[in-house]
């Protein structure tokens, strides 16, 4: 017989499912699950919101998702995306920050509700010397959500996370 | 005004909205192309990478409004990417010109992402609730286009007599084109007068006051005249056949394939 889980302990599978660019952090811990219910049948439903529309690892994060849930023993899991209210960097809990800041991404800067036109980037302290003195040295990094900086005081290169 | 939904549109409506997420869609799927024309050719590695993340962006950008088309009309994204030809395809000439050199790609990139920034940023305020949320995730991510291809035009203005004579030729072959964005569809007057879509008459004037501001305050550029007269959208270059003759070829050839 399928299992029904309380929507704690499905929240509590998510939580091991890591992120799939940055595996240091979960997908709970990047405020990426929003939803989860159960329903009298055992039927669970999760809602997630995508952080980048066109990342690639959408499709893992969904996957990942489904698998989770069905380890518990669920029968039927529905993952659904929404995209209200979108996605920002301002979901990232504070010990997920810092466990991006010791694997070297500097975590992102508070993204607010500022202007939409603004041609300078945001200031980002060097994840290991917490300098200021940082050059951006590539504005796109290896995933959509990163950037590419070098410390001047330290003198190593770093990730940074964008803020969105 | 009360919110929009699928049910609410009048048949009118519906297909004026269509025409224009297909506009959207299509520029979106003809420009990341391009963009991808750079891979292993672009001037330094950063920017190959840059160029595909952005080109990333833009088909994620237009699986949304594709997506929002779907629940108009049931319609598959990938079948209206991959089998459709360049008479069914509703992009404007600007986004199909061939990628050119260095100059005239982030010129085109800046004004385009100008463009694009500033109608999603109205769109968040379209009475139609799916457009109005996609608009506000889309919005998010294109800043981070219009601050690099920005540098890049003014690097590229401020830097050799060179570079800043390519990035003059680039505006002088852009520009006639660049109308075509705020051109509407069939019946957007209509859409817009309900507050579905962003005023196109509105987003130009805060594009014109932007990017003269950018390439001709601070970069020194002389602005061409704009044309009075833009084709529809329906009219295309030469370019357009071959670009979709290349990007369609997997799919065609394995027609049943899930995933291209």
């Amino acid at each position: 017989m399928a299992a029904s889980p309380t929507p704690g302990a499905v929240w509590q599978a998510l939580n091991a499912v890591p992120d799939p660019e940055i595996p240091v952090v979960s997908i709970t811990d990047m405020g990426m699950v929003r939803d989860v219910t159960v329903d009298g049948g055992g039927r669970v439903q999760v809602t997630f919101t995508p952080t980048f529309s066109g990342c690639p690892a959408l499709h893992v994060i969904r996957d990942s998702i489904e698998q989770a849930v069905k380890e518990l023993g669920v029968a039927e899991v529905e993952v659904k995306s929404t995209l209200t209210p979108p996605w920002t960097t301002d979901w990232i809990n504070e010990d997920a920050r810092e466990r991006l800041r010791q694997y070297g991404i500097a975590p992102p800067a508070p993204a607010g509700e500022g202007q939409l036109i603004q041609l300078e980037a945001e200031p980002t302290r060097c994840p290991r010397c917490s300098s200021f003195d940082v050059r951006m040295t590539a504005s796109f990094g290896p995933t959509l959500c990163k950037r590419m900086y070098v410390c001047d005081s330290c003198k190593e290169p770093f990730e940074g996370f964008k803020s969105v | 005004m009360t919110a929009a939904t699928e049910a609410t549109l009048t048949p009118a409506q519906t297909a004026g909205l269509i025409r224009r997420l297909t506009a959207l869609a299509d520029d979106e799927i003809v420009l990341a192309h391009r963009g991808g024309e750079w891979t292993g050719h672009a001037p330094i590695l950063e920017e190959d990478i840059a160029l595909a993340n952005m080109a990333q962006d833009e088909l994620g950008h237009a699986g949304l409004y594709l997506g929002l088309r779907a629940e108009l009309d049931g319609s598959d994204a990938d079948r209206l990417a991959f089998f459709r030809d360049a008479d069914g395809y509703t992009c404007a000439r600007f986004v199909e010109l061939p990628r050119g050199d260095w100059a005239l790609t982030m010129l085109r990139h800046f004004l385009y992402d100008t463009f694009e920034a500033l109608w999603l940023e109205a769109a968040t305020r379209s009475t139609y609730a799916p457009l109005a949320a996609v608009a506000a995730k889309a919005v998010r991510e294109e800043k981070f286009h219009v601050q690099h291809t920005a540098l890049w035009v003014e690097r590229l203005a401020l830097g050799t007599p060179e570079s800043l004579r390519r990035l003059q030729a680039a505006l002088a072959e852009l520009w006639p084109h660049v109308g075509q964005l705020f051109q509407p569809v069939d019946g957007e007057a209509e859409l817009t007068q309900a507050g579905l879509l962003p005023d196109l008459g509105a987003v130009q004037a805060r594009w014109q006051d932007l990017v003269a501001r950018h390439l001709h305050g601070k970069c020194g550029l002389t602005l061409p005249a704009l044309p009075a007269e833009q084709a529809p959208r329906t009219v295309h270059t030469s370019h357009l056949a071959p670009l979709l003759a290349e990007m369609q070829a997997v799919a065609r050839q394995h027609p049943d394939a899930e995933v291209w």
